[in-house]
């Protein structure tokens, strides 16, 4: 069929029942993406004859002789391999001006949402962009790049330097132009398309495969089962340290342990072929008794998760399991200082619940997926969506017995993460198929996928009890963790005890005890996610704090700075051993100092009507800005032969913000601007290692190897150039063109055109220093609905000197909107026999733009010792106090205590319901 | 999404160019639901937009909506002024999950034929006295109301290779005044309940309950009731019936709130404030 592309007229093959999105990205027009496949996320969006469609619900068959727009003509017709275009289309320069995007894989579509919307459409935006989801802003930079509201400075105006500066994502032009390419916008020849048959039980034996039908249908290629994959244990969970996770993970398991788990992979020449052959696949189970409460899963007769019968003994270098309490458990928490049961005996008020966290998922746009081939060398190369391309390509190493020069582990952009992507859910099979093949294979997980087989967060219940002196003063707190890790223990241990780390150690409490359970269950395994454990027991802690300070009539803020530390206070968990955390800065004081006036000064929007019941509340969060022991970042940046600057790191750009942080450090130190600073990052070949694009580190690790390595080079660069001129190097200063000297400037051209002046340096994590977070809502509740309206939302945030304000008020305020995603909405379902029903998000509600509300984001003015030009770590902290702080807000407003999220509507009525009936 | 299992399209022009109907045959109008999920038992579409129907008429004796017309055709009919229930056709089509990009595909009948009991198309045409128009295959036509047509979620009294033509909506209903009422757990989300009250000129009120229910739930009365009474046709007309369960709300809460927003389209016309 013909149709017209962005101005070309283009022949096309399409099969009977294959989408417009997909005929468009087989063309090469791959700034169409595809985030949900199912007309809910919009990041497909398209105009057809210069109307807006989701172009993933349109048959191919129907643009026959129509006229179709994309993200890349949307400024004037355009060729495929064109770059972005001279003129931007109006929206797309509110977008680059606003800097309405962080990942950006949802902006193309946002965008061609955006410029097809009338002025009323535009007053309405909560409406007109209901069918456009991003998880990464929050929407206020969508709202304003809509409004015409700029942000985005011009480097070094107002007489600043790079650093302090709202300077521009480098990758802002190619992502509003749809011209960046991501993890699966790379076209090559013969690549082979896989597709995974998953559980459906939760807990079976394979008993046979017979692949032969499978085999015999045109265009399979391969079929993988268990029989095909290394017997080699590992954990899907990566850290610097593999042995952080309990090897529990087989590639293909001939035990299924939740619906979902991997059964069998086909590779065939297209999608339809494999999915063919998925359906061809003749499995026998036998099904087992299953367990999904991890409540139940502790008593003495539960089916085990793990059954050391199914397991042969370790190999001689493999770990063996960890001895705990029951075989069902993947980690144990226990700690405590001091006399717990005197402190409860010795106060005044002591308050005690359970709180439970459910599950989320972390609904990045691009969903996780890989590339991979050999390349002409035979190396294996990956081309993956990921937050950790070294540790990935450790991991297949060990996996496949392969030399760490016989792999390679790179990123395009990635489309989203939140902790989501510290997991190696697709490399290890398209490795597989790969090295069984010989030829590049594609997996890009489905949507339905994202909900069934990737991670999320860990549920936990948080029994939490804490005592006070009738003048406010904590006098013991305890808590027993439940978290429920699935099926494997990918981060049980880490989440657990960094769960039960800061959100006790910012209080002065002389008794403190943590009893932790991290429980296998047949369930969908917990991973990584924003905040690592801390959202969920900061919930429980905040709730408890609001609790108590009501019982002996004190203000919630007085009360957080009767109790919290401050620089000299030992920061203490449950253990007394040394640590490497301190004070690196302190602006806790000014966060609650700043959200209090905040709250005071304006009351926000009004309520909708009369009735509503009206209520502020609050909540407090402090993290280490590093994960501890060991978080390593390589840098090396060198003076090019044009005169401007390469600098490899090893971090991924995930809509983090990062690579504009780099950046700016390196141009600051080099007296440059940041345009002549040209990124290469998140490729095993770039540097020598680099521990991943987690725990919060982007900027403060990889950003202190950049230094480090930034500095080093600046000073060779005035030593070469002082050599040349006969003058001291301290004379010499360096320009966007030239070193000055006393004796006339020498081009960076005519330095580089020496021998290379190049620097590499590392960071190594340590020692690490705490950035707080303080969140405060005043809310609106309806008395009979239970509908909740927020009329002010306001975070003070200590994240030292912060390099990009635009983009740490980025990831603040989408911090916050993800976090009310999980408090207000997001709410996995399962059927009895644990299969997930919700599976779209249609059924699984992340916020839309008329579901969060304008922030007003505050930052406390502090020097971190620690981090690189004084800054701190902003990106998992913004989530971990917002639950909590609505749901004090709540309390107050209602009365009624709500101890389970999320705080829908109809749990908000029965809550009040219940609480009524108390009274 | 691409339906891989699907190996062939028709277009037919006209219903005499018709295929026999087959196993894993399905009906395509603007696909934003087909196109939307897996479906591994289709292997072949048939296009009803080849047809090319007119979206809607405006006669004397009422509104005839092709099953093909698209929300956003229909959100776009200039009505005659007389037919005071006209509002109610925007407040439907914004009570969609979809947004206007849906609207500019999404069709009237596939809103019907989906029976969720949020189905903002089934709550309007069932406010209005709307009667669908169904083709067989073997070309015999039949009428049913659309109270009778949806079933129960994503269950409809259509028959196998049964097509959805139109639904005709009288004069009489389009001249009630109409209050409606929707409440969902987020601003902008799908429906746990959705409500529709009308009055018809002799004081005739009717009411029905959509996505609250798993199926529609029509209440009528021959005056506005009173509160007491309304809510005991409620409980009434609801039994058997129960209150739908799934995460757009608890039962309890739907019940509940279809109590409130009942009472308050009740208030409304008691006031006279309806448009």
């Amino acid at each position: 069929m013909k149709l017209t592309v962005n101005g070309q007229l283009q022949e096309a093959h399409h099969a009977p029942g294959q989408c417009l999105r997909t005929l468009l990205r087989d063309l090469g027009w791959f700034g169409v993406k595809k985030g949900c496949d199912a007309g809910d996320c919009g990041a497909c969006t398209v105009h057809l004859d210069g109307e807006p469609i989701h172009s993933c619900l349109l048959p191919a068959f129907k643009a026959e002789g129509r006229i179709v727009t994309t993200i890349e003509g949307l400024a004037g017709p355009c060729e495929i391999s064109s770059g972005p275009p001279e003129q931007f289309h109006p929206m797309q320069e509110a977008f680059l001006a606003a800097q309405g995007f962080q990942c950006g894989f949802c902006t193309p579509g946002m965008i061609m949402t955006a410029a097809a919307l009338n002025q009323a459409q535009r007053q309405d935006l909560g409406t007109a962009l209901k069918g456009n989801l991003c998880r990464c802003t929050g929407y206020r930079a969508i709202w304003d790049a809509v409004a015409g509201i700029g942000h985005v400075e011009v480097s070094g105006g107002n007489g600043k330097g790079p650093v302090g500066s709202n300077l521009p994502a480098p990758a802002s032009t190619g992502v509003v132009s749809g011209r960046t390419p991501y993890t699966f916008d790379l076209a090559m020849p013969g690549t082979l398309h896989m597709k995974v048959l998953r559980s459906p039980y939760a807990h079976a034996r394979i008993v046979g495969i017979e692949r032969g039908a499978a085999l015999a249908l045109p265009g399979v290629v391969a079929v993988l089962t268990h029989e095909d994959a290394p017997g080699r244990r590992f954990s899907t969970g990566r850290h610097e340290n593999p042995r952080d996770d309990a090897a529990d993970t087989l590639l293909l398991d001939p035990i299924l342990r939740f619906v979902g788990q991997r059964v069998a992979a086909v590779v065939a020449e297209s999608e339809a072929a494999a999915e063919a052959g998925l359906r061809a696949l003749r499995v026998t189970y036998e099904t087992r008794p299953a367990v999904f409460d991890p409540q139940v899963a502790m008593r003495t007769d539960a089916p085990l998760v793990h059954d050391p019968a199914d397991r042969t003994p370790p190999e001689p270098g493999e770990d063996a399991p960890p001895l705990l309490a029951h075989p069902n458990l993947a980690a144990e928490a226990h700690g405590a200082i001091g006399d717990v049961e005197a402190g409860f005996a010795e106060a005044a008020a002591v308050y005690e619940q359970d709180f439970v966290s459910q599950r989320v998922q972390h609904a990045h746009l691009e969903t996780h997926g890989a590339l991979g081939w050999l390349d002409e060398d035979g190396r294996l190369v990956l081309r993956t969506s990921s937050q950790v391309p070294f540790l990935t390509r450790d991991a297949l190493c060990r996996l496949f017995g392969l030399e760490r020069e016989k792999v390679r582990v790179h990123c395009a952009r990635v489309g989203g993460g939140f902790g989501g992507k510290q997991e190696m859910l697709t490399e290890d099979i398209v490795a597989l198929a790969v090295l069984k093949t010989g030829r590049p294979v594609k997996y890009e997980m489905t949507r339905e996928e994202q909900f069934t087989a990737a991670t999320t967060r860990h549920p936990m219940q948080v029994r939490v009890k804490l005592g006070a002196t009738a003048d406010g003063r904590l006098t013991a707190i305890s808590l027993k963790v439940v978290s429920n890790t699935g099926a494997y223990g990918n981060h049980a241990g880490g989440v657990l005890h960094h769960g039960c780390n800061e959100c006790l150690s910012v209080y002065n409490v002389p008794n403190k005890r943590v009893e932790g359970y991290a429980v296998y269950t047949h369930t969908l395994p917990a991973g990584a996610f924003r905040g690592y454990g801390l959202s969920q027991t900061i919930f429980a802690i905040e709730s408890a704090m609001d609790e108590l300070s009501r019982m002996l009539g004190i203000d919630p803020f007085a009360f957080r700075r009767l109790n919290a530390v401050r620089p000299g206070n030992p920061m203490v968990s449950t253990s007394l051993e040394p640590h490497d955390v301190l004070y690196g800065s302190y602006g806790l004081d000014q966060c609650l100092g700043l959200a209090q006036a905040a709250l005071a000064d304006d009351p926000g929007s009004p309520p909708p009507g009369p009735e509503w019941l009206i209520g502020s509340g609050m909540a407090l969060a402090m993290i280490d800005t590093i994960p501890p022991r060991g978080h390593f970042a390589h840098a090396a940046i060198r003076l090019e032969l044009d005169g401007g600057y390469g600098l490899a790191i090893g971090t991924a750009e995930f809509g983090n913000g990062t690579s504009t942080v780099h950046t700016q450090i390196a141009a600051q130190v080099l007296g440059t601007t940041p345009d002549r600073i040209r990124l290469r990052q998140a490729d095993t070949d770039a540097v020598a290692h680099d521990t991943g694009a987690y725990g919060s580190t982007g900027t403060v690790v990889a950003g202190q190897a950049n230094l480090r390595a930034s500095l080093a080079l600046a000073e060779a660069i005035r030593s070469t150039a002082a050599s040349r001129m006969g003058v001291e190097p301290s004379e010499c200063r360096l320009t966007r063109q030239a070193v000055e000297t006393p004796r006339g400037a020498i081009p960076l051209t005519a330095l580089a055109d020496g021998p290379l002046l190049e620097v590499k340096a590392e960071s190594d994590g340590s020692p690490r220093s705490v950035a707080f977070n303080v969140q405060a809502f005043r809310v609106a509740v309806h008395p009979e609905t239970g509908q909740l309206r927020i009329l002010k939302s306001v975070q003070a945030a200590d994240a030292g000197v912060v390099i990009n304000p635009m983009q740490c008020r980025g990831q603040v305020e989408g911090g916050i909107a993800q976090a009310l995603g999980a408090a207000l909405y997001e709410d996995y379902r399962f059927d009895d026999e644990g299969r997930a029903t919700t599976r779209t998000f249609r059924s699984y509600h992340i916020p839309t733009c008329a579901d969060v509300p304008r922030t007003e984001v505050l930052f406390a003015d502090t020097y971190d010792s620690v981090g690189p030009l004084g800054a701190k770590s902003m990106s998992e902290a913004p989530y971990n106090p917002v639950a909590a702080a609505l749901g004090n807000a709540i309390r107050d407003a209602t009365g009624a205590r709500l101890t389970s999220t999320p705080f829908a509507p109809d749990r908000i009525y029965k809550a009040m319901m219940a609480a009524a009936a108390e009274r | 999404m691409d339906l891989t299992t699907i190996s062939s399209v028709l277009t037919p022009r006209g219903l005499d160019e018709l295929p026999s109907w087959e196993a894993g045959d399905a009906w395509l109008a603007g696909g934003t639901w087909l196109f939307s999920e897996p479906q591994p038992s289709l292997t072949r579409l048939i296009d009803l937009s080849s047809f090319h129907w007119q979206p809607s008429t405006i006669r004397p004796d009422g509104l005839g909506i092709a099953a093909t017309c698209t929300i956003a055709e229909l959100n776009r009919l200039e009505l005659p002024t007389d037919w005071l229930a006209a509002p109610l056709i925007n407040q439907c089509c914004r009570a969609l999950l979809g947004s206007f990009k849906i609207w500019n595909r999404a069709t009237v009948g596939g809103n019907l034929c989906m029976a969720l009991p949020a189905g903002p198309m089934i709550a309007l045409t069932a406010a209005l006295d709307g009667v669908c128009t169904l083709l067989a295959v073997d070309g015999s036509t039949r009428h049913l109301p659309v109270m009778e047509f949806v079933l129960g979620p994503q269950k409809t009294a259509l028959r196998a290779g049964e097509l959805l033509r139109s639904i005709d909506v009288p004069t009489e209903a389009l001249r009630r005044r109409t209050a409606f009422r929707q409440i969902s757990l987020s601003p902008n989300g799908r429906s746990g309940a959705l409500l529709v009250g009308s009055l018809g000129p002799s004081g005739g009120f009717t009411l029905i309950v959509t996505a609250s229910t798993p199926r529609p739930v029509r209440l009528s009365f021959p005056g506005l009731p009173d509160a007491a009474a309304l809510r005991q046709a409620i409980a009434d007309g609801t039994q058997g019936v129960g209150w739908y369960d799934d995460p757009h709300g608890s039962p309890d809460w739907r019940q509940h709130v279809t109590g409130l927003l009942a009472e308050e389209i009740r208030r409304e016309f008691e006031e006279g404030t309806a448009r």
